[in-house]
C-alpha cells in the first residue's frame, strides 16, 4: 500500500543560540541576527515519514509549511533527506497568527492538497513551545491525534500503531487512519542529506525566488519542472479573512518583557549560603530555572 | 445553572488526583475568589468515588464526576468531547489544566473546537484589566496568562479578551500546592458520560501502557548539570542527579569523568560526545579541557563549581563559584527548593 504522507514543518530562528543582538533597542526580537533553522523536531517527525516511505513503496512525503518565503529554504533540505516535494504556506494576511489561526490556516492547505493518509509533524517548534498546532489541525480536520509519538510500529489494514512517550513511561496506541502524530524529540534522529539528491535539487526554487534569478537558471527550471517548489496564498487554500492573520486569532499579546541576561563578565562567588541564594533567586526571576 | 465560573481540569491517574491538578485548584481558588465566582473541577475516568475526599480541601464549590470504564486510561477524543459539550452548557469563563501529556494533548483540541484561546506552559497567572491598543475598547478581569516565549528569552502577558474560556496550561511544581479549608465541602454532580460521548469517539485503542526510563537526551535538555574528574566518585555523581532532578535538567559528563567510570558514555559532552547549547549549563568539578568546552561553550548561561579558582572552564563561565561541590551542590538543591515556588 503505497501513503500520501504530509510533513508539517516549520522555519523557526535558533532561539538556543540567542546573543547579545539578539533583541533590538525597543525590546523587539531582531530576527534577522538569529539563524533560522529547521525546527528540530520537525526533522525528527520526517524522519519517521521516511520510514513509512521506506517500508511502503511508492508512497510520497510532502512537506507543508506556513511562513516566509524563505521557508522554501527547509523544503529543499527535506528533500535533500529524501522528501519528494513541499508547499511553502506563505501571504501577508497570515502573519501575526496564533496557534488557532495558524491551525486552520494549515487545515485549509491540507484540505486542499486533499488525498493524505497520515499527518506527521513535530511535538512543538521551539520559538513558541506550544505543542499547540497539530492537535488543533487533527480538530479542524476532523481527525484523531497521536501526540508525543516516539515511534510508529506499524502501519497497515487502514490503522497506525504508534509507541508513545510520556511523563514516566511509554504507551502504545491504534489509530485509524487518517490521523494526525506528532513526534517526540526523543525519536530517532533524521537522516542526513543525500549527495545524489543534493546534485539533483540545489536549483530547486519557489516562485519568490524564481523572480530573483538570472535567466540561465529560469530556463533551466522551465526545462526541469521537478525543480518547481510551490506556493500557495491564503486566497488558494479558501482561507475565510476572519480566521486567519491577527484577526483570527482570540490570544493577543498584551505585554512582552525581555529577559535580560547580564553580559558576558563573570561573576566569582564562594560557597557562602547568601551568595548561592541569591543565585539561585536571580536564576529563577529571569526563568533560566523554574 | 449559575455560568461563568472558573473550572480546572483534574489529572486522576491510580486513584489519585494528580499533584498539578492539586496546584492549579490552589491557584484556581484564588483566582475564583478575586473575581467572586465559583472553583469548579472536572474529573473524567472510572471508580472516582473518593475523588472529593481529595479536592474540596482544596476550595473546591462545584466538582463535575464523569464516570465511564471506556474513559480511563485518558485518549484524546472521548474526554475532549465531555469537555467540550460540557463548557457549551455551563460556559466557564476560564479553563486551567497541567501542561502535562495528557493537558498539551487535550487543551488544544478543546481550544480549537470552542474557539477560545490557548495559553500553553503559564508561569503565572493573574487577573488584570486590559485595553485593546487598536480600538480603545476596555476589557475588565481578564485572565492574564504570562508565559516565556522565544526559547526564554522574552516573557510574555497574553490575553484573551473576547473569547470564553479563556484556557492556559501550566506545569507540574510552577504553582503552590495548599489546602485551603480541610473542611471545605462543595457540591458534587454526577454526569452522564453518554451524555456527553459518543461511541465514534473511541477511535483510538491503547494497546499497552508500562512504566520505562526514557533514554538519555543531554541534546536537548534546556539544562545540563555536567560532571567532571573532579566530582571523584560515582557516589558522588548521584549529587549532580539529584541536583539534577529537582531542576528539571540531565546530567551530562566530560571524557575524564567516563573514562574513569563514574557514569556512562551516552552522557558525554564533547569533540567525542554530543555537542550542546543549553540555556545552563552547570560544570561541576570540570577543569574545561578544549575536547570538552568544544561541546559545550555555546551554551547561554555557565555556571562553573570548582574548587580550583584558576580551572581554565572558569574563562568562559558566567558564575564561577569556588567551592566544593559536596557542598555547594545540595546547597543550590536546598534554595532551589526554598525559592522556586
Amino acid at each position: 500500500m503505497s501513503l500520501n504522507i504530509i510533513v508539517l514543518a516549520k522555519q523557526v530562528p535558533d532561539t538556543r543560540n540567542v546573543g547579545k543582538d539578539a533583541m533590538k533597542e525597543d525590546g523587539t526580537i531582531n530576527r534577522a541576527a538569529l539563524p533560522a533553522i529547521f525546527n528540530p523536531e520537525d526533522l525528527n517527525a520526517l524522519e519517521q515519514a521516511l520510514r513509512l516511505k521506506d517500508s511502503h513503496p511508492g508512497s510520497t512525503v510532502t512537506l507543508l509549511t506556513m511562513g516566509l518565503p524563505r521557508a522554501s529554504e527547509i523544503i529543499r533540505e527535506a528533500i535533500y533527506r529524501g522528501a519528494d516535494g513541499g508547499i511553502v504556506l506563505t501571504d501577508r494576511v497570515l502573519g501575526g497568527a496564533d496557534t488557532l489561526a495558524t491551525s486552520y490556516s494549515l487545515a485549509q492547505a491540507v484540505k486542499k492538497f486533499g488525498n493524505y493518509d497520515i499527518i506527521l509533524g513535530g511535538r512543538q517548534a521551539i520559538d513558541g513551545d506550544t505543542a499547540q498546532v497539530g492537535p488543533q489541525i487533527a480538530e479542524k480536520l476532523g481527525i484523531p491525534q497521536v501526540t508525543y509519538a516516539e515511534e510508529i510500529l506499524d502501519l497497515s489494514d487502514g490503522h497506525v500503531t504508534v509507541k508513545r512517550r510520556l511523563e514516566n513511561g511509554v504507551e502504545t496506541v491504534k489509530a485509524p487512519l487518517p490521523c494526525v502524530v506528532t513526534v517526540n524529540g526523543s525519536a530517532p534522529d533524521c537522516r542526513p542529506r543525500n549527495a545524489m539528491r543534493v546534485q539533483k535539487y540545489k536549483y530547486a526554487a519557489s516562485p519568490s525566488e524564481v523572480a530573483k534569478l538570472s535567466d540561465e537558471r529560469k530556463a533551466l527550471l522551465e526545462k526541469r519542472p521537478y525543480l518547481n517548489l510551490q506556493e500557495w496564498s491564503a486566497a488558494y487554500v479558501d482561507a475565510d479573512p476572519a480566521q486567519i492573520g491577527l484577526p483570527g486569532s482570540p490570544t493577543k499579546v498584551k505585554a512582552i518583557e525581555n529577559v535580560v541576561f547580564t553580559a558576558k563578565d563573570c561573576r566569582v562567588l564562594t560557597d557562602n549560603d547568601a551568595e548561592i541564594e541569591d543565585l539561585v533567586k536571580e536564576l529563577i526571576t529571569n526563568h533560566t530555572i523554574g | 445553572m449559575d455560568q461563568n465560573n472558573l473550572i480546572v481540569y483534574l489529572e486522576f491517574e491510580d486513584g489519585r488526583v494528580a499533584d498539578v491538578s492539586l496546584e492549579l485548584l490552589t491557584k484556581g481558588r484564588v483566582l475564583a475568589s478575586r473575581l467572586g465566582v465559583k472553583l469548579e473541577a472536572i474529573v473524567i475516568g472510572d471508580n472516582l468515588t473518593d475523588v472529593e475526599k481529595q479536592v474540596f480541601p482544596y476550595g473546591v464549590d462545584r466538582l463535575y464526576k464523569v464516570s465511564d470504564k471506556r474513559l480511563y486510561p485518558y485518549t484524546s477524543n472521548p474526554h475532549s468531547a465531555v469537555l467540550i459539550n460540557l463548557f457549551r452548557e455551563i460556559k466557564p469563563q476560564a479553563c486551567l489544566m497541567g501542561a502535562t501529556c495528557i493537558g498539551r494533548d487535550l487543551g488544544p483540541r478543546v481550544s480549537s473546537c470552542l474557539h477560545s484561546g490557548l495559553t500553553a506552559d503559564c508561569t503565572a497567572l493573574e487577573i488584570g484589566d486590559h485595553t485593546d491598543p487598536k480600538t480603545g475598547k476596555e476589557y475588565k478581569d481578564l485572565l492574564l496568562q504570562i508565559r516565556p516565549a522565544f526559547g526564554g528569552n522574552i516573557v510574555a502577558t497574553i490575553v484573551n479578551p473576547e473569547c470564553r474560556p479563556q484556557m492556559a496550561t501550566v506545569r507540574e511544581g510552577v504553582m503552590k500546592k495548599e489546602i485551603f479549608d480541610p473542611e471545605y465541602k462543595g457540591e458534587i454532580i454526577n454526569l452522564d458520560a453518554n451524555k456527553y460521548v459518543s461511541d465514534e469517539d473511541f477511535v483510538v485503542e491503547i494497546l499497552d501502557r508500562h512504566i520505562e526510563k526514557s533514554k538519555i537526551n543531554i541534546k536537548n535538555s534546556p539544562i545540563i548539570v555536567a560532571g567532571g574528574y573532579g566530582v571523584g566518585s560515582k557516589e558522588n555523581f548521584q549529587l549532580l542527579h539529584e541536583l539534577a532532578d529537582t531542576l528539571g535538567a540531565e546530567v551530562g559528563a566530560s571524557r575524564a569523568a567516563v573514562d574513569a567510570g563514574f557514569t556512562e558514555h551516552a552522557r558525554q559532552i564533547g569533540q567525542t560526545g554530543v555537542t550542546v547549547r543549553p540555556k545552563l549549563y552547570i560544570a561541576c568539578g570540570i577543569s574545561g579541557q578544549i575536547q570538552h568546552i568544544a561541546g559545550m561553550q555555546d551554551s547561554s548561561i555557565i555556571i562553573s563549581i570548582n574548587n580550583d579558582p584558576a580551572a581554565p572552564i572558569n574563562t568562559i563561565a558566567d558564575y564561577v563559584i569556588t567551592g566544593n561541590l559536596e557542598e555547594v551542590v545540595p546547597k543550590l538543591i536546598k534554595y532551589y527548593k526554598k525559592n522556586s515556588k
